[in-house]
């Protein structure tokens, strides 16, 4: 069967919501949780060392895998010094989300995970990176099944398919693009370099809507996700049967118990339908269509 | 510095190496190059013309083949390397690890640069592409500062080049679907962002236009008012109760007076944007910055970057202003 996932949250949470929200994923049906600061490193309601705690005290008491995730772009030294203590933690895996991260695993000779915003769109890269200690890959957002099915029989005719694991970004705010720029920031009329940290007003993001009030993104900070929740529900069993090992749900505020447990239910075969998951979500990726089109609706 | 400059096609690139280019960089015709617009763009025979006429003047040639292939494309992308090597020419200007490992493989004497669309902003991720592939030379994203840049240049094992001049993006390049999420094409997988086939123009009754990507209303612009091409982060869209800029305005990123800098900190080569542009455009940018490099080489400590450069540069930029870009505070 395949393999749930969270992944690492995106939002900033206030440091108690952070721990609370994490004993809560403890006692969900999930394999792997992911954790770690991925977005941006102003948000400090966790320090580093704080999230390699929490972590280990999740490996320890879960029974889950648990993976420490990395920033994704990173500009200034602090922050590779940050990246170099989370790939220090000795016993964690890692989620790197930039090629710093592949480039300081693979000098020490340990085992990755390459999150979403490492760009694998053919097997020739996946074989780079897996030579170089990545045990299993997030597939950018953009890719369509027909994409991915290509990838891995590639990758099986190259000779290296079956030492790795594939997981598939299946529900969320899908993460779009980072910038130097802070969006929330420049929302409120503030500089970056003194943003007061207006991210923790927004749980969930921000939404952009065009002057027609179509919601198009939502501003995370220097983040621009996805202004739907991406939803492959309907298409695990073609992952499964694809060779797809992990099912990666992306964190939301409220309702995530309800959403993991109606994929669970989806894994096992259950039929139990709870409607935890909202009615204008998209999936057009999947179907190498815009990211926008839900084609079940069309 | 070596000035790099962009040529779409050959009178482009004539304006280049008549203007004072160092090296101009090209792409074919196809998905393989980031700038794959309609009429744009260099096939087998012309490719070998631009070689001839850049050759004899002492200019060098780089290919940019900067996009991307997915497993059912992934022959053009070979044909596409085959034939830059072919050619011989100076270097080729690559993101994906597959062409870039293809490259090296089949072809040990082409010389590689990472590609600004390999999104590489530090020295640990050079190093693995340095390590990987030994590419010489890596294009910066336009998201670092002069301290940023600096610390990269001081740790990383191969040269920077960095955008000077052109049009800006905000996000960091080669991570940004913006462009998928409302068209199904990217950057990163088809060389356009905002394609054409997607764009509409509505002029209204009362002389208003609104701009399309898609369907989804990018912009709305009053009578008379200057319009601009629907590229996504540079709309005005409705964040918090109200209607701005939301990501960025239409606005181009100018350097030049950073030049004493840049060379300071150990910048190896300055880029010019806009293989998309007129010739026009290619010969009044690059003898601004031929003139600059010039002046700045014989005189150093009295550089300055005059007013009438920056009036002809402020002239051709997106929406006639320019920017420091991730240069300036409010990036920061």
């Amino acid at each position: 069967m395949m393999k749930l996932s969270l992944g690492a949250t995106l939002f900033f949470w206030p440091r108690q919501t952070i721990y609370d929200f994490y004993q809560e994923m403890a006692e969900q049906p999930l394999d792997i949780i992911y954790l770690g600061e991925t977005v941006c490193s102003k948000r400090r309601e966790l320090k580093t060392q704080d999230w390699i705690d929490l972590a280990q005290q999740l490996n320890r008491d879960s029974g889950k895998q648990i993976v420490l995730s990395s920033l994704a772009l990173l500009e200034a030294e602090s922050e590779l010094k940050t990246l170099r203590r989370l790939c220090d933690n000795g016993d964690l895996m890692i989620e790197a989300n930039d090629m710093a991260g592949i480039q300081l695993m693979a000098d020490k000779g340990l085992p990755f995970v390459a999150g979403t915003s490492i760009n694998i769109y053919n097997a020739r890269t996946l074989k780079t990176l897996h030579k170089s200690g990545m045990q299993r890959w997030v597939m950018p957002v953009e890719l369509s099944g027909a994409t991915l099915a290509d990838i891995l029989s590639d990758a099986q005719a190259m000779g290296f398919g079956d030492g790795l694991e594939t997981e598939v970004f299946s529900y969320g705010y899908l993460p779009l693009a980072y910038s130097a720029r802070c969006f929330t920031a420049r929302s409120r009329n503030l500089p970056k370099d003194n943003c007061q940290l207006v991210c923790r007003d927004y749980p969930e993001g921000l939404p952009l809507a065009s002057q027609e009030e179509q919601e198009v993104f939502v501003i995370n900070g220097v983040q621009t996700l996805s202004g739907q929740v991406y939803n492959l529900l309907p298409e695990c069993a073609e992952m499964a049967k694809m060779g797809v090992d992990v099912v990666r749900l992306s964190p939301q505020h409220a309702g995530m118990r309800g959403v993991i447990q109606q994929f669970r239910d989806q894994l096992s075969g259950n039929g139990t339908q709870i409607p935890a998951i909202p009615s204008d979500a998209v999936n057009g990726y999947w179907y190498q269509s815009a990211g926008l089109v839900n084609t079940h609706r069309q | 510095m070596e000035l790099v400059c962009p040529a779409g096609n050959l009178p482009s690139l004539k304006a280049a190496v008549d203007n004072g280019a160092d090296a101009v960089y090209i792409g074919f015709k196809d998905d393989t190059n980031a700038r794959h617009f309609a009429g744009l763009n260099f096939n087998d025979k012309k490719a070998h013309k631009a070689l001839d006429y850049a050759r004899n003047k002492g200019v060098k040639v780089f290919v940019a083949i900067n996009t991307y292939p997915q497993p059912s494309g992934w022959s053009r992308w070979q044909a596409a390397i085959d034939l830059a090597a072919d050619l011989q020419v100076d270097a080729l200007i690559a993101a994906d690890m597959g062409v870039l490992g293809y490259a090296a493989d089949t072809h040990p004497q082409l010389g590689l640069h990472l590609s600004v669309q390999g999104s590489a902003t530090n020295y640990e991720s050079l190093s693995f592409y340095h390590n990987n592939f030994g590419i010489k030379r890596a294009v910066l994203p336009r998201v670092l500062s002069m301290a940023q840049v600096r610390q990269v240049a001081a740790y990383s094992p191969v040269e920077l080049e960095v955008f000077a001049f052109g049009s800006l993006c905000i996000m960091v390049e080669g991570r940004c679907y913006l462009s998928s999420y409302v068209t199904d094409q990217s950057p990163n997988t088809c060389g356009a962002c905002s394609p054409a086939h997607a764009v509409r123009w509505d002029e209204k009754s009362d002389g208003s236009l609104e701009t399309r990507l898609n369907d989804v209303l990018v912009d709305r612009y009053e009578p008379g008012e200057k319009a601009g091409y629907p590229t996504l982060c540079k709309g005005r869209f409705q964040v918090g109760g109200s209607t701005f800029h939301a990501l960025e305005e239409p606005t181009s990123l100018n350097t030049l007076e950073l030049l004493p800098q840049l060379q300071e900190v150990g910048v190896s080569a300055v880029k010019i944007e806009g293989r998309q542009r007129s010739p026009a455009y290619v010969e009044q940018v690059v003898g601004v910055w031929r003139q600059a490099l010039d002046a700045f080489a014989a005189n150093p400590q009295n550089y300055a970057a005059k007013p009438e450069w920056m009036a002809t540069l402020d002239n051709v930029s997106e929406g006639s202003q320019t920017t420091l870009g991730a240069y300036s505070r409010p990036w920061q």
